[in-house]
């Protein structure tokens, strides 16, 4: 087995010695990733699931502080502009940094998952402001009047019209951070914390002499399995929830 | 970290912050400057057409890849092909994957842009004479141009946040500081390296937002005001979020 540290770089984990346990597979192409699977099935699956609640649960996280806080964007009209420019600028912290410094303000340990977790609530909400305060204003003012006019009080019209109207808005938001979730939690891998992403960082340290595709492969295809997964799932929930627009196109 | 970040040594010494945050905006200039003359012209010509929407839709099949991932394929593929000293086998897989992240943002927010363009204000175009290459480049492209910010912007944060991943093959960059500190345990390296990564992605953006400032037109950006922007459903609805993807 090649030395699992390359000579000339210092990878972010400190060198770590692969579990001896299963053979590595014998075919170092692509499409050994089916025996690799097979070889660390517990392993893999395991940070599967990591990677699932890490990508999910931020964003269902995001959207229960981000909900409030769009709506008072809309409500107050003045907070629009520093609430919107202050998601923003949460918005360019590179995830890297926000993932090391989540220790320092969490006093956490640095490869606790729950580092990620809080970095990439952060993230969503930043995201899902604007789009909750924009999805809320998109809707016509006739119906809201319309809504007044039959005797609905604020509270009401904006359970059962504003918020239900706007779900398309959002659910375009949350399609989104869903899905650029599951590609950041796996930059976390690189640093050690246990992911798919570490796949990854497994593929790298074993490819030091000649290519060893499958942990790679394995990790990108499980990946993007995983965004499609959770993307659909969104897609379904704003299909339940939004039985009038299926009323309308008549299908 | 204030501490490290003040030794004036950890600034100049060779491999230091100034080397590292001049290789890092090399870095993310380039893919930046080779990422917009793609994705522009394109974006601009769906737009005017309104044809080829699928470009858009298979761009935005791209940002479910995970970076890394990418990133360390390269790599695997392309290390034994390249040869000799020098950085170049970390440089050619850190850019190909910049420049494939950059794009879908600049291309998405482009399309939208020219889609946006009042149908009134393209066909008084036509109306005056102008031909199909005038009406794209003076009167589509000014109208489209702070969506086309929106998305460069966009794009410019994602990839000097990904520039900063790359540190983890070899290559060099601000984020040299991130995983040499966490490597090593020298803490103080590893926070400031972060925060240095995060004041020059903020600095860009204040940068670009300047430009787009002097650059946009005052007609158009009286028009598409913020209000405006946020009590048209339209224009909001197309407008494509900005994704993060490292």
């Amino acid at each position: 087995m090649p030395s699992p540290v390359s000579p000339h770089v210092s990878p972010g984990v400190a060198p770590r010695v692969l579990p001896p346990v299963a053979p590595l597979a014998q075919d170092s192409s692509p499409l050994g990733m089916f025996g690799y699977f097979n070889d660390h099935r517990d392993e893999v699956l395991n940070w599967l699931w990591y990677h699932t609640w890490l990508s999910a649960v931020p964003v269902v996280a995001g959207l229960l502080i981000a909900l409030p806080l769009g709506w008072v964007a809309r409500r107050y009209r003045w907070t629009y502009p520093p609430l919107v420019t202050a998601a923003g600028l949460l918005y360019t912290i590179p995830s890297i940094a926000l993932f090391v410094a989540m220790p320092d303000i969490l006093g956490t340990q640095i490869l606790d998952p729950i580092n990620v977790a809080v970095a990439l609530t952060v993230y969503s909400v930043a995201l899902l402001v604007r789009v909750v305060a924009d999805g809320l204003g998109a809707v016509p003012d006739d119906v809201a009047q319309a809504a007044t006019a039959m005797g609905l009080t604020r509270r009401q019209r904006l359970l059962k019209v504003e918020l239900p109207l706007a779900v398309p808005v959002i659910a375009a938001g949350v399609r989104v951070a869903v899905v650029a979730n599951v590609s950041l939690v796996a930059v976390a891998g690189t640093i050690g914390v246990p992911n798919l992403g570490q796949l990854f960082t497994t593929g790298f340290q074993l490819s030091v002499g000649s290519p060893y595709y499958p942990p790679i492969t394995l990790g990108i295809v499980l990946c993007v399995l995983l965004a499609l997964a959770l993307d659909l799932l969104v897609v379904g929930g704003t299909w339940l929830a939004t039985p009038w627009r299926r009323a309308v196109s008549g299908s | 970290m204030i501490q490290w970040l003040n030794d004036p040594g950890n600034w100049t010494a060779s491999g230091g912050i100034l080397d590292q945050l001049w290789s890092h905006l090399q870095y993310a200039l380039f893919a930046l400057v080779v990422a917009t003359a793609l994705a522009l012209p394109v974006g601009l010509l769906i737009g005017h057409a309104g044809r080829g929407r699928w470009l858009v839709t298979v761009a935005n099949a791209v940002r479910a890849l995970p970076v890394v991932g990418l990133l360390i394929l390269l790599y695997v593929m392309l290390a034994p092909h390249i040869h000799g000293r020098g950085d170049t086998v970390y440089l050619l897989p850190t850019e190909i994957v910049l420049i494939l992240l950059a794009i879908p943002p600049i291309l998405a927010s482009t399309v939208a842009g020219v889609e946006n363009v009042d149908p009134a204000v393209r066909d008084a175009a036509a109306g005056m004479g102008m031909r199909g290459g005038q009406v794209v480049r003076r009167v589509e492209l000014p109208n489209a141009l702070p969506l086309v910010f929106s998305g460069v912007r966009s794009a410019t944060l994602q990839v000097i946040a990904t520039a900063t991943v790359a540190a983890y093959l070899g290559l060099g960059g601000l984020g040299r500081f991130v995983y040499d500190g966490q490597a090593s345990q020298n803490f103080a390296e590893r926070d400031a390296g972060a925060l240095l990564v995060a004041m020059l992605a903020v600095a860009a953006d204040l940068v670009l937002a300047l430009a787009q400032r002097y650059t946009v037109s005052r007609g158009v950006s009286g028009r598409f005001s913020r209000r405006t922007l946020v009590g048209d459903p339209v224009a909001t609805a197309d407008a494509p979020p900005s994704t993060h993807t490292a």
